[in-house]
């Protein structure tokens, strides 16, 4: 049988390695359409989160039981039933945000993130598994979300979380807050994170080239161990 | 074995050179400082109508264009490429699209944001899909869209004062309004508009200096001219009280800037003559419908833009056929 990989890892997979804007490019609907502000992109995170984390469970609960020719129906309707209920829990206690969001909160329903999860990880693996994977893949949506509605806010209408945080002088770039500020914002995002991973994988490189070519180049308590 | 005989004399020395064998002298900083000279008196008589303040937005374009150059080649670690004028010029063609009187803020970020998104990223000179210039104009519209569209009135008048530019006028004037356009100002430059799109005179007169050095290709302004005056003839002769004549639309705007100076961009425009033909004519007929139809009184960076996106698909068309190559059945 394969190995399977440590739970802590489960979870911080979906934080930056696997994290599900920036290296799957998932659930791209959301992340463009509501991240005007900080506030909507962690809403929309929670929500997502919310149902990926409950669904995940109960499609691991039940994974035996799922024939696998109605599986994706089967996944679907766990997931339909969980976004009713974060559709009808916002509409209740947070109007505003229900309405800022829009249709966007009954679309989480066909988010491939979502889906995704169920099919690749929650349909094969144990509850407390599923659940450690469905928390770190929506805390690193989440997070994504947050920063790129962050920026859009700070930069389209000078503010973060509602507060003023550029001083008037600064004009706002109304373009971050159209669709086009949200693929303009992203694009960035991706150059960033692949300019890091780049960095990492050249450092990891030298390391190795260095352990076998130039251990005198090494730091000394590395030194010994080569 | 024999032994090789050659008919070379003694003491004839041959030089032995890879192709291409024919050089003509041109290089890229040559041509880039041509195109600057053409646009010259241009950006000279933008400063004479809308006042000395055009010249710190020249300046400030120009020298952020080159800043921002040097620090993405920095970045990635290639070599300087300030000296071939490519990033001047595209700092100088920026400032000439933008509003007088802009705000030197606004004129640094274009100018930046052209460079660094319109051009570095996809890999610098000669590899950008769309004209540096117009994505810097493009995301200001976009991002400023009051600032951009405040037309200062020339500054022969004693008191600068803003106005409509007769393409506004045209739109959504009323008939008196649209009567008073003056064709006559329109062509020296005398109107609101751009700084550097106002005269027809001094575009005219640089493009065909560029045309006739061979630096532009002919066909990108004839055919963005001609398209003009055929599609907005179309529209004038189905109802003249509405679309306005095709001089019209040839003086207004930043029409004649853009055939002559923006839709020319080498590296953004297609290859083949007839590439070139359709290019040019859909870049007239896009603004046309723009400005008639559209909800912006002018459409020519619009224009210009989307063709810049089709050009390589027009050059994969209109491939020319090898000699002897067989037509496919």
């Amino acid at each position: 049988m394969k190995k399977q990989a440590p739970l802590g890892s489960v979870f911080t997979d979906g934080l930056w390695k696997n994290n599900p804007v920036m290296k799957q490019v998932l659930a791209m609907c959301p992340v463009l359409a509501v991240t005007v502000s900080a506030e909507n992109g962690i809403a929309m995170g929670l929500a997502t989160t919310f149902v990926l984390v409950s669904a995940s469970t109960i499609v691991s609960l039940v994974r035996s039981w799922i024939p696998s020719q109605v599986r994706i129906a089967s996944y679907i309707l766990v997931i339909a039933t969980f976004v009713t209920i974060v559709d009808y829990v916002m509409k209740a206690q947070f109007l505003e945000m229900s309405k800022a969001l829009g249709p966007f909160i009954p679309l989480i329903i066909v988010n491939c993130l979502i889906l995704g999860r169920q099919e690749a990880f929650a349909s094969k693996n144990p509850p407390h598994r599923a659940i450690l994977d469905a928390l770190g893949m929506g805390v690193g949506l989440t997070m994504t979300l947050f920063v790129l509605g962050g920026i859009r806010e700070i930069l389209g209408s000078r503010e973060l979380l509602g507060t003023q945080v550029l001083p008037d002088a600064f004009e706002p770039w109304i373009v971050m807050i159209l669709p086009a500020g949200a693929f303009l914002t992203l694009g960035f995002m991706f150059a960033v994170a692949n300019a890091v991973e780049k960095r990492k994988e050249d450092l990891a490189r030298e390391e190795v080239y260095r352990k076998h070519y130039r251990p005198d180049t090494l730091e000394p308590a590395a030194q010994k161990e080569a | 074995m024999a032994k090789a005989t050659t008919n070379i004399p003694e003491g004839v020395e041959l030089r032995i050179s890879s192709s291409p064998h024919v050089r003509s002298g041109q290089s890229t900083s040559k041509a880039m400082w041509t195109v600057a000279a053409a646009i010259a008196p241009t950006a000279a008589l933008g400063v004479y109508f809308f006042g000395v303040y055009q010249l710190a937005v020249i300046a400030t374009c120009v020298a952020f264009a080159l800043l921002a150059e040097a620090t993405a080649k920095a970045m990635r670690k290639q070599k300087p490429t300030l000296l071939d004028g490519s990033a001047a010029l595209t700092g100088l063609l920026l400032a000439l699209v933008l509003p007088p009187n802009v705000s030197l803020v606004f004129a640094a970020l274009g100018s930046v944001f052209g460079i660094v998104v319109g051009k570095e990223i996809f890999g610098g000179l000669g590899y950008n899909i769309f004209n540096p210039a117009l994505v810097g104009r493009a995301f200001l519209q976009a991002a400023f869209p009051s600032a951009m569209t405040t037309w200062t009135m020339p500054d022969l008048t004693p008191d600068a004062m803003t106005s409509a530019t007769p393409l506004a006028l045209s739109k959504f004037g009323d008939q008196a309004a649209k009567a008073g356009i003056d064709f006559g100002a329109m062509f020296f430059g005398n109107i609101g508009g751009c700084i550097g799109e106002t005269s027809a005179l001094a575009i005219i007169v640089g493009g065909v200096a560029l045309v006739a050095l061979g630096v532009v290709n002919w066909r990108i302004p004839v055919s963005i001219i001609l398209g003009v005056v055929v599609f907005g003839g179309l529209f004038n002769l189905i109802d003249p009280a509405t679309y306005p004549n095709p001089i019209f639309h040839l003086l207004g705007g930043g029409l004649l800037f853009g055939a002559f100076f923006m839709a020319s961009d080498w590296v953004t425009s297609p290859l083949t003559a007839s590439a070139l033909w359709i290019y040019g004519l859909a870049i007239a007929l896009l603004v046309v419908v723009i400005r008639l139809f559209g909800g912006l009184p002018e459409g020519v960076m619009y224009a210009i833009l989307i063709m810049n996106a089709v050009a390589p698909m027009l050059n994969r068309f209109t491939r020319p056929k090898l000699f002897g190559e067989a037509k496919k059945a």
